[in-house]
């Protein structure tokens, strides 16, 4: 039992960066209706703006998140103007092959600059402390990682419920034309969602990269599959599905090579949505809408 | 809109004009595609190629070993060059694929190289095979390390141009085995290595063969991916399982993280390792901690007073800026050996390079003195090293 | 309507043209003036061909959004291996078996994803390439991640030439015949085609077995030539990069895709000796086309004798050459 509680919290930190990619992939999805392939990428270049704020700038870790987040804020915003709004009345699979290349492209721009090298956050920036209660190990991070998250996730249920922004990008999602109507500008609210959407990635990126100390230009192909992934499984387009998507993607991750084998963990991540794309494709949290004849 | 029937056929007459572009293209290149014959030091340089992955999954050991095999060319270069010419390398990326690596040596082999160092993986090294064995062209490979890379394991014959610099997945394996029940006397160990190349799997396969062939119970076989960061949940499940010895065979990437993070749950029984280990970056994540009490078989020390490491550190370190890994040395020794190699042939001529090859005794690298014995495989020392208080000490 | 004689004219004069270009091939390489290099980007040429044109007839012609073609790959490289290699059977067989296990797969496939659209659909297939990946990867009788090394060369020009005759009868005959219009109408409107009786399940899954099985095909030449197979080869950027073929020429236009396969696989060769930028030109590449043209190089027509005639007299009047 106490096994299985620690690894319930291994999950937890896993889940809650999870969590915070997936609600980028949900809200633009939500939005634009595109799979943002290039969403893990962006988190990629949060953990290392976040990287180069530390070791040269010298920033503790709060400042280093809130400058990723700033940077990749102004990115999301700048890759959505240049290779997505073009393509905003094309087929999708036209939009899907621009977020491939976007994808490719920041990989191998930073491969290029920066070279294949992992980089490694310096241990001063957080120093481990670990914790133990009742049998059962907490480090620091693990609190960080969590509280941050939940921070974010508030501020953003925040946004979303209580301010105009947020209604005007939940209207967008609902209806375009509609919102159109009403006198939203379209074009500030998607640039607004994919600011927001950026800036949880960076933040996610950021903490990979306290966590798992180390990063390199290939790290966010994996790990923003299986937060697409989360998204998918709480309902894409939906923010508290990608919550719990995220989370629950963690946890399982965590349980299955756990308990079972660690070799077939992303089997069962990919498993994981099939099952619901077969059974339940709107995701937990999605409604059923039927097409119209 | 439909079109009858002749969209295949022009498909096809498009393809005939491809060809014909390519037979105009060679066409031109006839007069330079001679046979290899020729190629022996045409000019005055002699061509090296560098078939590495510098793109893809494994584009940071690429990269280093490229890097460790260029500032060997600068210095050889500096001191005159091999037989009063200058080595010209010719990099190439792989992408970390085994049909590009074919690709690659065919390209380099139609630009006129002698020889060819890299690739790094055993899989990209069989995709060049077909092609050094045909052109006759000498292949080193620094850092593959599957047993059938030089052996053909359906013959049992030597794969005539193919050598390695670095031992193989089977003497590391057992290596570490004999330590830990002759030198650590543990009875009992846990697996848990990468399975996503055929390093690591060999690496752990000869281990567990070595360690219950001398008496050892192997109590867990776990596995991770390269790419993994979280290694919580398995760990905890070995774990339970008590082992006093863990054998973690992979690259310093996942290693480093993996031990960090097996000391953070509470396991403090010794783990070893492979050259995979073999980075500044393992105590850079890890940290000197973490690291005490773990074990890994190496080529060479990064601190070993010995003059010759000493200088190609701090070149190395001068030129790159920071430490450099294994993969870096057997690229550099690579490059030295084949430069010694054709020296020794007194030419150029890749099938007089590959008998010297053949020949090489105690030649002098920087990751262990080393003779190519018949299976085109080194014959040198194994060294163990143990991290003491963020130090590597040779047990 | 042509009157019989001419089309039997016209027929003729095609497979003249084609066993000519087939004994020219054949005869660069036998006297060794198409060297290795050549050769094997000759092999890409056509195993992307072959990828290319099949995958088009599940996204191009069916409409359906498959990002998981490089699993049917797999299976069929493996496949094929396992009897040549590993069983010692013959070649042939080991091609025969290759197909009908992708084909199966992609009847395995398709049948379940059948109720998805769009982008779900995508991600499902997605979802399903991965994991094949994943499963070859685990098990050892194929050599787990090492895969299989030391396959022998079975995949020469003439196996290439049939193979490509072969895969583009089959799939333009399938196109131009009521199986084409049948899946045409799914993909322009599948409600209205089940309205007007089409078995739309029966033809979306027909098009993911077709697919499958070429793609499986491929499998076994590319198995054949280049030596060692391993599971991380069929990964999802293999997939991309047949979509990106298949996109580029137009979904929906077979002539299409064989250009862009070829465009790409030379683009490739091109851009080898400047590994740091070759990825970046490519996505690059990718993101101009799609913005400015998004239904690809050829839209969904097709390149036909009377297009080139007409840009031949076009362009002999502003005085162009060839």
């Amino acid at each position: 039992m106490l096994e299985f509680i620690q690894q319930l919290i291994n999950g937890l930190s896993l889940g809650a960066i999870y969590a915070l990619i997936a609600l980028g992939y949900t809200m633009v999805y939500g939005i634009i209706m595109l799979i943002n392939f290039a969403h893990g990428d962006i988190m990629m270049v949060g953990a290392y703006v976040g990287f180069f704020s530390i070791s040269i700038l010298g920033s503790n870790i709060i400042v280093a998140m809130i400058f990723a987040m700033a940077t990749c804020a102004i990115l999301g915003v700048v890759i959505e103007k240049v290779a997505y709004k073009p393509l905003r009345n094309s087929t999708r699979i036209a939009a899907l092959i621009t977020a491939i290349g976007v994808s490719l492209f920041l990989e191998y721009v930073v491969l290029y600059f920066l070279t294949a090298q992992q980089r490694v956050y310096p241990d001063s920036a957080f120093p481990l402390h670990k914790y133990h209660i009742a049998g059962l190990v907490i480090s620091n991070k693990d609190i960080f990682i969590i509280v941050s998250a939940i921070i974010l996730m508030i501020i953003l249920q925040y946004i979303i419920k209580r301010t105009k922004t947020g209604k005007a990008m939940r209207a967008v999602s609902l209806d375009r034309d509609a919102a159109v109507l009403m006198g939203i500008s379209v074009d500030k609210t998607v640039s607004v969602t994919f600011a927001i959407g950026s800036a949880l990635a960076a933040a996610a990126g950021v903490m990979i990269g306290l966590y798992y100390n180390t990063i390199n230009p290939l790290m966010g192909i994996i790990p923003g599959l299986k937060a697409f992934i989360a998204a998918v499984l709480g309902g894409i387009g939906l923010v508290p599905g990608a919550m719990v998507g995220g989370f629950v993607m963690g946890v399982l991750e965590t349980l299955v090579s756990g308990y079972g084998s660690s070799m077939y963990r992303d089997a069962v991540a990919y498993g994981v949505l099939i099952l619901i794309l077969l059974i339940k494709p709107t995701g937990l949290f999605g409604k059923n809408t039927g097409e119209k004849v | 809109m439909l079109k009858k029937g002749f969209g295949k056929k022009v498909a096809l007459l498009v393809l005939a004009v491809f060809i014909l572009s390519i037979v105009a293209g060679c066409g031109g290149n006839t007069s330079n595609d001679a046979k290899e014959g020729d190629k022996s030091a045409a000019g005055d340089t002699i061509k090296i190629g560098i078939n590495c992955e510098l793109s893809g999954a494994v584009a940071s050991y690429g990269d280093n070993a490229r890097n460790g095999a260029l500032l060997a060319i600068e210095e050889i270069n500096a001191a005159g060059g091999v037989l009063g010419k200058q080595l010209e390398p010719l990099v190439r990326d792989n992408q970390s694929k085994t049909d590009e690596a074919m690709n690659v040596s065919a390209a380099l082999v139609d630009e006129g190289m002698v020889a060819q160092i890299g690739p790094l993986t055993s899989g990209a090294v069989a995709g060049s095979t077909p092609i050094a064995m045909e052109n006759q062209i000498p292949l080193i490979a620094p850092a593959a390390t599957a047993d059938n890379v030089t052996v053909d394991d359906k013959t049992n014959k030597v794969r005539d141009f193919i050598f390695r610099v670095c031992y193989r997945d089977s003497d590391q394996g057992r290596r570490m085995a004999d330590f830990a029940i002759d030198t650590l006397g543990v009875k009992t160990a846990a697996i848990f290595g990468s399975t996503s190349d055929d390093y690591a799997k060999g690496l752990a396969k000869y281990f567990k063969e070595q360690f219950e062939a001398k008496g050892g119970t192997i109590v867990a076989e776990e596995g991770f991916m390269n790419g993994d960061k979280d290694f919580r949940g398995t760990l905890t499940k070995i774990r339970g399982t008590n082992p006093e010895f863990i054998y973690v065979p992979g690259y310093y990437t996942e290693v480093s993280v993996l031990i960090k993070q097996a000391r953070d749950l509470g396991i403090n029984v010794p783990i070893g390792g492979g050259d995979g280990w073999d980075s500044p970056d393992m105590i850079a994540v890890a940290g000197a901690e973490a690291l005490n009490n773990t074990y890994f078989t190496n080529h060479y020390s990064v601190e070993d007073p010995d003059p010759a490491i000493q200088n190609f550190v701090k070149a190395y370190q001068a030129k790159h800026n920071k430490l450099p890994d294994s993969f870096a040395a057997l690229g550099y020794d690579s490059m030295k050996l084949l430069a010694d190699a054709i020296t020794r042939a007194g030419s150029a001529d890749p099938v007089k390079i590959k008998e010297a090859l053949e020949q090489t005794k105690d030649f002098a690298g920087i990751t262990g003195t080393m003779s190519i014995n018949e299976f085109h495989n080194p014959v040198k020392d194994i060294v163990v090293i143990e991290y003491k208080d963020g130090k590597q000490v040779a047990r | 309507m042509e009157d019989k004689k001419s089309k039997r004219g016209k027929f003729l004069l095609e497979v003249i043209v084609l066993a000519a270009l087939f004994i020219l091939v054949q005869y660069l390489i036998t006297t060794g003036l198409l060297n290795r290099y050549y050769q094997i980007n000759l092999t890409l040429v056509v195993i992307n061909i072959i990828l290319a044109v099949s995958l088009n007839l599940i996204n191009g012609f069916t409409g359906q959004l498959s990002l998981g073609h490089a699993g049917f790959m797999a299976i069929g490289a493996f496949g094929s291996v396992i009897i040549s290699t590993l069983l010692g059977y013959p070649f042939i067989l080991g091609i025969i078996v290759a197909m009908l296990a992708a084909a199966m797969a992609g009847f395995i496939i398709g049948v379940p994803t059948l109720r998805l659209k769009g982008d779900y659909l995508a991600i499902a297939t997605l979802g399903f390439g991965e994991i094949i990946r994943v499963v070859l990867q685990n098990i050892d009788y194929i050599g787990g991640p090492a895969g299989i090394s030391g396959i022998s060369k079975m995949t020469t020009w003439p196996v290439l030439f049939i193979s490509l005759m072969v895969t583009m009868v089959v799939i333009v005959n399938m196109i131009n015949s009521s199986y084409g219009r049948a899946i045409i109408a799914v993909r322009e409107d599948e409600i209205a085609a089940e309205i007007m009786g089409v078995n739309t399940t029966k033809y979306k899954v027909l098009a993911f077995v077709v697919g499958a099985a070429f793609a499986g095909l491929a499998g076994a030449l590319y198995a054949h030539y280049f030596y060692i197979i391993k599971p991380e080869t069929f990964g999802f950027l293999k997939s991309f990069d047949i979509l990106v073929m298949v996109v580029l020429g137009g979904l929906g236009s077979t002539t299409g895709a064989v250009i862009a396969a070829i465009f790409i696989t030379v683009l490739n060769a091109f851009l080898q000796e400047y590994a740091a930028v070759r990825m970046i030109i490519y996505a690059t590449i990718l993101i101009i086309v799609m913005i400015y043209r998004p239904q690809g190089l050829l839209g969904n027509k097709e390149l036909s004798y009377k297009i080139l005639k007409k840009i031949w007299s076009g362009k002999n009047a502003s005085s162009t050459n060839k």
